[in-house]
């Protein structure tokens, strides 16, 4: 069997794996001022990656059924495309100014989002750890690339000790997986569990969803996320709290949906409770916030419980749940840290959240676009966040899951409070001093955000049937 | 009529919005003027475009009119309007009093008047929403949507303690309507279809019935407000600006009694026939103790508000009676207080913006120096406690009909609430504007202004056109209630066979 002919359902991975090597190459051998100009080239390779996904077609299982590329492959790999060549674009100038601007960023990024598409891809437990080791190594190093910042360099090492530890657990559960089924391919798991499952199995597969409830840091797994997000430079926290997250879930999805079909039941115990904590951990912990990058990371911790109702009902329909969910919420979370980058005041970065106050007068265009969006986080209609919210519940709602929605709702309430806390700060109290202009790029991406989540109810159709064939792709 | 005109009425305020958001610029005095004059005509034009939709409507016919059906975000939804008799008035309510909200902040409202009116431009745009859909999440989008612009309100342009109210306002609601939504999409999976009209004919089954009834009231009992959870509305009343608080008595209020009304009574008729004992006793505890708690208020605004809640008593109990009388009367209760509600908190706003002050304690004697107001204040107060010939008597005695045909207890407690509506008003008007003007910084207090009286004059004319003749509300609605009544008493006898088959 030759393997050339397949090469064609990955030309999007080679082309982010060759372009970063070329990258580094220009990176390495150009002056200091040109290694400027990696940024957009980065750019550039990310776009014409998500324009050869667009352009492959439907391949099936290629590489000997270790690598999948269907329409719910492709509709997840340009999300994350987007996410990262949006999180390259908020960097820039920010890596300027705070004086940590190097070559090296835009490259480990265009690394991460390969390991992301091959994550989203993986049809086999080993894919899936590559994918998942090459994006989460890059990601370690993103997370510490202000070096010079004693913050960001724990960030990096609390990141990367905990991720470690969560990729042990993983292989640990891949392996155990493997020896209670015989296989590492989904197809072949599905197959054998087919005639019922050993207890063994059982504990593979908790450790497996745990490793990757570490990923998407839903509860109790969630430790790392709230450190993390406040250490690092804020607009790679930006970085981490959109793509990464949507491929994670998406392997989240496939693993149990391709692999562990047959003991629907058992994964789906795991997923509601994981779905309940981190919902009510995400609401709770948030209220206390004073740092608006830590109340992100609580709310981001609150958003995947949600997202994990829609895959807590198992079927097809909660997939779609899930996967119009991940998207609005990387489009609100971009547009989200793209006002907390515009935060900044005498050269100086502001992190505290009673530093927008009052920003409805200085600022009102940019308050009235977060505010939309701060409103569309707490899910109320007819914002692009209640859509999200009623996919999910829906699903719910058919698979019986009563509790579970219930529980759902009473604690998006209570998120909805920290969210109000925000617009209350930026519309009731009266105004602190005016932040600097916001750049041209951040404007561009809170306008193309804060639009989409107010229009998002006229425009919804085309996002929400395709997200639907993504999830029968699955099924 | 060939033209989609309930979209055009439901979205022309958004017009007027976007124009006094992208094309009005600046902080000057004509801009000012810009804004109030867009505002005043945008809604001047929406009350006249929606006076069509009465002109054209056909009484005769109890179903839905104006239909308009388009495909809506991919599934699982549709976006479909249309009105009956029970929620064409309502429209024309909110429509019919936008103008005068924005008359009432001519001159009240110095800061930020741009981002005022463009949230009472979006709100009455969701305000109209909520009665002309006709598909469950539509309603809902409506219902919930009108939250953020009403929070902003009483965030920003309310008194001291605005804040506490807003989020009261936002998280109460807001927790009320999160279950319903969640039986909305029970309903979707049982039926098929988020379709209003297809639903209002399909059986849902008993057990599931007595559920889904608990979480819509869990919505519409918060919005309504019933007792005991009405609490929030004190504190919003109080502090939202004065069209705030006419928009909510006279127009949000309302919303949870039409919610009874289109889905309650005849989507579950078994469990509405089970539980009105529950708001049979809601109702009257509501009645009589909210009552009793105004009469001890200080705040004129508060005392209106405990009013608000003691009235919407009467129209629970009178929804619930499922008699002719008791719904006709029920919703004849809500269009006037719709009317008598908002005068009264726009008679308080002119005393307010005069003085800076609610407290009853501060005022007396204002008819020496303010005979017209006193006449208004005098109409308005008349209608508050239901004297025959004003709008306020029809509506309560009705829903005292119907009560006393299912439950004389009930109809007997409710009536004490007459009495001491009667109690709580007069004496308000006794305080406020009787006796002799002894506060030195009251001698100067000026009667209406032409711009007061342009408000004041049309509301005190329809309040008293509909105590004496109530007959163009009543054929609007007749015909719809007495199919939803026919209805209601089909499914109650076939619930009964039913029941009588399985034993």
């Amino acid at each position: 069997m030759s393997a050339m002919p397949e090469l064609h359902a990955i030309v999007p991975e080679l082309i982010m794996a060759i372009g970063a090597m070329a990258l580094l190459m220009v990176g390495v051998y150009s002056s200091e001022r040109a290694s400027r100009s990696v940024n957009w080239m980065a750019i550039a390779v990310i776009a014409v990656a998500s324009i050869a996904v667009a352009g492959t077609e439907n391949a099936g299982a290629v590489l000997n059924g270790a690598f999948m590329v269907d329409g719910f492959a492709r509709f997840m790999k340009i999300a994350v495309l987007i996410g990262s060549a949006v999180a390259i674009l908020m960097t820039m100038r920010f890596a300027r100014n705070e004086r940590f601007e190097r070559f090296e960023f835009p490259i480990l990024v265009v690394l991460a989002t390969l390991g992301m598409m091959v994550m989203i891809s993986a049809n086999d437990l080993i894919t899936l750890y590559l994918g998942l080791e090459l994006q989460s190594l890059a990601l370690y190093v993103v997370a510490a690339i202000h070096r010079d910042n004693a913050r960001s360099s724990e960030a990096g090492l609390k990141y990367f000790v905990l991720g470690a530890l969560s990729s042990g657990m993983l292989l640990y559960g891949a392996s155990l997986v493997y020896g209670f089924t015989g296989h590492t391919g989904f197809a072949q798991i599905a197959e054998a569990l087919a005639d019922g499952r050993s207890v063994g199995l059982v504990v593979g597969l908790v450790f497996v969803l745990a490793g990757l409830a570490f990923k998407i840091s839903a509860v109790p797994f969630h430790m790392w996320t709230p450190d993390v997000y406040e250490g690092a430079p804020t607009p790679v926290t930006a970085f981490f709290a959109s793509a990464p997250k949507l491929a994670a879930m998406a392997l989240f999805i496939r693993v149990v949906v391709d692999a562990f079909a047959p003991i629907t039941p058992d994964w789906q115990q795991i997923v509601v409770f994981i779905a309940i904590a981190s919902m009510a951990l995400g609401s709770f912990a948030a209220i206390g916030q004073e740092n608006i990058k830590r109340l992100m990371a609580y709310s981001s911790i609150g958003h995947m419980g949600f997202a994990l109702v829609g895959l807590a009902a198992g079927s097809q329909q909660g997939v779609q749940g899930v996967i119009v969910y991940v998207v609005i919420y990387l489009v609100m979370n971009l547009g989200a840290f793209a006002c907390i980058l515009a935060m900044r005041r005498d050269g100086e970065m502001v992190e505290e959240i009673s530093a927008l106050s009052g920003l409805a007068r200085t600022k009102p265009g940019i308050a009235l676009l977060l505010a939309a969006i701060l409103f569309s986080l707490a899910g109320i209609p007819p914002l692009a966040g209640f859509f999200a919210k009623y996919y999910v519940f829906l699903a719910a709602i058919q698979s019986g899951l009563y509790l579970l929605a219930v529980i759902g709702v009473v604690t998006s309430v209570v998120g909805a409070y920290y969210y109000l806390r925000i617009v209350k700060i930026m519309y009731f109290d009266e105004p602190a001093d005016s932040f600097e202009p916001v750049p041209v790029e951040l404007r561009a991406v809170l306008g193309v955000s804060g639009v989409l989540v107010i229009v998002f109810a006229v425009i919804a159709a085309p996002l929400v049937d395709a997200a639907g064939a993504a999830a029968a792709s699955l099924f | 009529m060939s033209w989609p005109i309930l979209s055009a009425v439901t979205y022309l305020p958004l017009v007027g919005a976007a124009i006094i958001l992208f094309f009005l610029r600046g902080d000057g005095e004509a801009t000012r003027r810009n804004i109030l004059n867009v505002s005043l005509g945008v809604t001047t034009l929406t009350f006249l475009v929606s006076l069509l939709i009465w002109w054209n409507f056909d009484t005769s016919n109890p179903g839905f009119q104006f239909v308009e059906e388009a495909a809506w975000t991919g599934g699982f939804m549709s976006y479909r309007m249309g009105v009956d008799g029970i929620s064409m008035l309502f429209v024309i309510l909110t429509t019919f009093l936008m103008p005068f909200c924005v008359l009432a902040s001519w001159k009240v409202v110095q800061t930020r008047l741009k981002e005022y009116m463009v949230a009472f431009l979006v709100l009455e745009t969701l305000m109209i929403g909520v009665f002309t859909a006709l598909d469950l999440i539509l309603f809902y989008v409506f219902f919930e949507a009108g939250l953020i612009p009403m929070f902003l309100i009483i965030g920003v342009w309310g008194g001291a303690r605005r804040v506490y109210a807003a989020f009261k306002f936002f998280l109460y609601t807001l927790l009320g309507s999160v279950l319903m939504l969640l039986a909305m999409m029970a309903m979707y999976w049982e039926a098929g279809t988020t379709s209003i009209p297809d639903l209002l004919n399909h059986p849902f089954p008993p057990e599931m019935q007595t559920w889904l009834w608990l979480a819509f009231l869990a919505s519409f009992a918060v919005k309504m407000p019933m007792w005991p959870v009405h609490t929030w509305l004190p504190d919003a009343h109080v502090e939202a600006p004065t069209a705030g608080s006419v928009v909510l008595a006279a127009i949000l209020l309302k919303m949870g009694g039409y919610g009874f009304l289109r889905f309650s009574l005849p989507m579950f008729p078994l469990a509405s026939a089970d539980l009105a004992p529950l708001i049979y006793a809601l109702s009257v505890i509501a009645i009589i103790y909210t009552s009793l708690v105004a009469l001890m208020q200080e705040d004129v605004k508060k005392l209106i508000a405990y009013s608000s809640v003691a009235h919407m008593g009467f129209v629970t109990m009178g929804i619930f009676t499922m008699t002719a009388q008791g719904v006709q009367g029920g919703i004849f209760q809500m269009l006037s207080h719709g009317i008598v509600s908002g005068a009264l908190f726009l008679c308080v706003g002119v005393i307010y913006d005069r003085m800076h002050t609610r407290q009853i304690a501060d005022y007396g004697g204002l008819v020496n120096r303010m005979p017209w107001y006193a006449f208004a204040f005098m109409v308005f107060t008349m209608a508050n406690v239901g004297l025959p010939g004003t709008s306020g008597f029809v509506g309560e005695f009705l829903t005292l009909v119907g009560a006393f045909q299912v439950n004389t207890w009930v109809a007997l407690l409710a009536t004490t609430g007459v009495v001491l509506s009667a109690g709580y008003a007069l004496w308000l008007y006794r305080r406020v504007i009787f006796g002799t003007l002894e506060k030195p910084n009251l001698t100067g207090i000026l009667d209406l202004s032409l711009r007061e009286k342009v408000i004041l004059v049309p509301l005190v004319a329809l309040t008293i056109f509909f105590g004496v003749y109530p007959a163009p509300i009543m054929d609007v609605t007749a015909a719809s209630v007495d199919q939803l009544i026919t209805n209601y008493q089909a499914a109650i006898a076939g619930g009964a066979e039913t029941a009588q088959v399985t034993k």
